[in-house]
């Protein structure tokens, strides 16, 4: 089900030279028409609806539409993506509505700090087998191994 | 034609992809680069914070081993998982790499919990176990916490660390003084004229699977509602190959049994809420064709069922014409009626099944959920559609495609050490270079949380590597790089220079559109080569009139044509794809069995054979333009 842009509502992230949308969609599937600022999905039938574009878009101008091959029209999922959670609004065809929230994550945005707290690697443990945390970080007290 | 200007830029360690191999690998790699004062630079196509099939979410991480004893039920040991893998590939896997994903696995999933990563937990704390190896979690955020864990740890490198995105990587760089080794890669920016050259003392290439190698079914707007995400080409193999280093089990593709049309998962279905799936006309069609799946034992005898042989189980039942096949969701609701006496409790129960049962959409196939939407169907209320779907190339998850690579020095048997030219884990048969994730091969059922480990395990590795030659030093002609410009940027000079040539640019006598090679390899490989059209079967002569025709194919590499940088992408895309299937139909050629029926199964060759119980390797020598298959003994270690 390919993404589209709604034109009153892209602002073409305000003309800075990367929009969220094109900065985003892991299929490059998004361009900015420059000269009417708006974004638009070049190649539909590559769109995996993955909806990144859409949890992105900071204007709430993308939305996604059932592939034509097999949906019937008149659906939608639409999300509302906060720092810790994600709200769904599904929009059956004959009108029923339902609506889910789901966490998204525990951390504060940008607070991962993933080598602090951990003793510096020392290049004399380059042959062993142990990884970042090992073993501690998994609850055992040593590697299993097949060697004896 | 435009001008390209062209960057090199010289690194010690050259991660190429970011997905969750790639994003392990830079955690791994920042953290053992600084005491060896190494420079770690890692490139992506896209931008990693949604990079891969994770880039949607996912609602479960498929490889958990619990050897602490924490989780809801049956904590395992990496033992077991070997053997478990080894069944569900029908005998065949390699136990020590298995097994070292399997004892490494529970220290990532660990740190994606630390980094933010929602897991589910019941009341004691213990993580929520869905079935033997599955946690459950709430997945939307997966690939943007995993990303920003690998980009903090790349920035504690300072200028030694570097992330770059957009950029798209089609061969890899071989050493002159050195011509049996790797030394970096070349490729292109998607969103500026510049082509790229990386120079290395190691290569870490994981940049993932193949989809739309392949027919999908859907070919219209739905071209793109692969199971698997249509940005995956198949880089890995592509550049592997031509290389010179060997892949193994290249015609072990998967087969996802998935929601029809719109591919949502069905795991959570299955495990989490025993859901009970029937042919239409109410008969289950798991273990229903004994007398037939029996000649594929012992095999098929295990428990549970091997991926291979319940998909064949669904071929069997299409044959007879008792499609379409039904998921009985609802079904779940009449069971907790029956079982739940006291209504508060029910109403509650209710309640957590449908927002759990939308939520495994939701967080990693949406369009499964407005498909329910579109139909009118409430899952609460009525059963939907299953399907097999088309097959891809994916050795992370239930199949075995990728690179046969070394293993760890106290797991690998000593059989095959001389295949590799130097004794490093995850280093393929070519020096220099590394693979992980969907990389690597007979190593099957990593998923997220295994990929992410093995990207973990082969950065130390390659670094160790790297430390043990400091003085070396890459030698790449400034001739060489030339010609590999002009060959990257063929398509572009090949469409300036003839598209004039007709009234409309696509169609022309001259060249042939990316989209158009596509569509071309799809069709043979769909056909001749085992795909969905033909229900998965092929046969030896099938194959060899694909590969007949395959070779027209890679004459007309050359005239691929592509009117700007978007169409450059698909231009190498398609190439990378066209080397996979090449692969895949030899080694297909080479197995005169049908070891995987639900996978791919020969007409002419309709049962399994443990005599050819060895893997089936393929490789190819660029210089001579010679394919060769390889086996390799199967030794097990469990
Ligand atoms: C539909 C689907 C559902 C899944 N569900 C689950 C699940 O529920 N639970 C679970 O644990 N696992 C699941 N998996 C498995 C999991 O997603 C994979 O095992 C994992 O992503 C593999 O990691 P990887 O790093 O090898 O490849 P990927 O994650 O695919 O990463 C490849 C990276 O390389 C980049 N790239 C590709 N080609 C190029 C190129 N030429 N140049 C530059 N960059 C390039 C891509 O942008 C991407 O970032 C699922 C997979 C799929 C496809
Ligand atoms: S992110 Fe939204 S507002 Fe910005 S260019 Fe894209 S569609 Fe327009
Ligand atoms: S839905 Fe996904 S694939 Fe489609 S345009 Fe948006 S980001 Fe790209």
């Amino acid at each position: 089900m390919p993404s589209f842009v709604i034109n009153e509502k892209c602002d073409g992230c305000k003309g800075q030279d990367k929009t969220a949308c094109m900065y985003i969609c892991p299929n490059d599937l998004i361009v900015l028409d420059k000269e009417r600022m708006k974004a638009y999905n070049q190649e539909p039938n590559y769109c995996w609806e993955c909806y990144c574009c859409v949890k992105i878009c900071p204007q709430q101008a993308m939305d996604v539409r059932g592939y034509a091959d097999f949906m019937p029209l008149g659906a939608a999922s639409t999300p509302l993506r906060g720092t810790e959670d994600i709200m769904w609004t599904i929009t059956f065809r004959d009108g029923r509505i339902k609506r889910f929230k789901y966490p998204t994550r525990t951390t504060p945005e940008g607070s991962i700090k993933a080598l602090e707290g951990y003793p510096d690697a020392k290049a004399a443990d380059l042959t062993t087998q142990l990884i970042l945390g090992e073993p501690d970080i998994m609850g055992v007290k040593e590697l299993p191994t097949r060697k004896k | 034609m435009r001008e390209f200007a062209t960057e090199v830029v010289e690194t010690d360690i050259l991660i190429l992809g970011g997905g969750m191999a790639g994003c392990g690998a830079a955690v791994e790699a920042a953290y053992w680069a600084k005491a060896t004062g190494m420079k770690v630079t890692l490139v992506d196509k896209a931008a990693i914070d949604r990079s891969g099939p994770v880039a949607m979410g996912l609602s479960a991480i498929n490889t958990y081993m619990g050897m602490d004893g924490k989780v809801t039920m049956n904590p395992r040991a990496p033992e077991r998982y070997a053997e478990y893998v080894t069944n569900d590939q029908m005998g065949l896997a390699r136990q020590d790499l298995v097994y070292d994903v399997g004892r490494h696995v529970d220290g990532t999933v660990r740190l994606f919990e630390k980094w933010g990563l929602p897991i589910w937990k019941d009341e004691a704390g213990n993580f929520t176990k869905s079935g033997e190896w599955q946690v459950m979690i709430s997945g939307e955020s997966y690939k943007i916490i995993v990303a920003e864990a690998a980009k903090n740890a790349m920035g504690t490198l300072g200028d030694k660390g570097q992330i770059i995105e957009r950029v798209y990587i089609t061969h890899l760089l071989k050493d002159e003084k050195e011509p049996d080794r790797v030394c970096g890669a070349v490729g292109f920016s998607v969103r500026e004229d510049k082509f790229y050259v990386f120079k290395a003392k190691v290569v870490i290439c994981i940049l993932g699977g193949a989809v739309h190698v392949f027919r999908p079914r859907s070919q219209g707007e739905g071209f793109g509602r692969s199971w698997m995400p249509p940005f995956l080409a198949g880089t890995t193999y592509a550049l592997t190959l031509q290389a010179g280093g060997e892949l193994t089990q290249m015609d072990v593709t998967f087969v996802p049994p998935r929601f029809k049309d719109s591919y949502g998962p069905v795991g959570t279905f299955f495990l989490l809420f025993k859901t009970p799936a029937t042919n239409a006309y109410d008969e289950p069609y798991v273990d229903a064709y004994k007398s037939e799946t029996g000649k594929w034992a012992p095999y098929s005898n295990a428990k549970p069922v091997p991926t291979p042989v319940r998909n064949y189980d669904m071929i069997l039942c299409a044959k007879e014409g008792k499609t379409p096949f039904l998921m009985h969701t609802n079904r779940v609701v009449e069971r907790y009626q029956k079982e739940i006496t006291d209504p508060k409790e029910l109403k509650k129960k209710l309640k957590e099944y449908e927002a759990e049962a939308w939520e495994d959409f939701l967080d990693m196939t949406i369009a499964g959920a407005t498909n329910w939407a579109a139909h009118n169907i409430d899952p609460m209320e009525k059963p939907m559609e299953l399907q097999l779907s088309d097959s891809v190339f994916i050795g992370s998850h239930a199949s075995s495609t990728g690179a046969w690579v070394c293993g760890a020095e106290d797991l690998m048997p000593a059989e095959y050490k001389a295949d590799f030219p130097a004794q490093y884990n995850c280093m393929t048969t070519v020096l220099g270079l590394f693979t992980a994730g969907c990389g690597v091969g007979a190593c099957a059922h990593k998923f997220s949380s295994g990929s992410h480990v093995q990207g973990r395990i082969v950065a130390k590795s390659a670094i160790r590597f790297a430390n043990d030659q400091k003085d070396y030093k890459p030698t790449v002609s400034d001739d060489t790089i030339n010609k590999l410009k002009e060959i990257v940027l063929r398509p572009i000079a090949l469409y300036d220079e003839k598209s004039t040539y007709t009234t409309m640019p696509d169609v022309n006598p001259n060249y042939i559109s990316p989209h158009s090679f596509l569509f071309r390899l799809q069709k043979i490989m769909g056909e001749y080569a085992g795909g969905w059209e033909t229900l998965y079967g092929t046969s030896d002569k099938m194959l060899e009139v694909g590969l007949w025709k395959l070779a027209f194919c890679g004459e007309d590499i050359e005239k691929i044509a592509a009117k700007d940088l978007h169409e450059l992408l698909r231009a190498w895309e398609s190439i990378h794809r066209y080397w996979v299937g090449e692969a895949c139909v030899r080694t297909r050629l080479a197995r005169k069995e049908s070891r995987w029926p639900g996978y791919y199964h020969k007409y002419d060759y309709l049962k399994l054979d443990e005599g050819q119980k060895h893997f089936v390797n393929v490789k190819y020598d660029v210089d001579k333009k010679e394919w060769k298959i390889i086996e390799r003994p199967m030794i097990p270690i469990v």
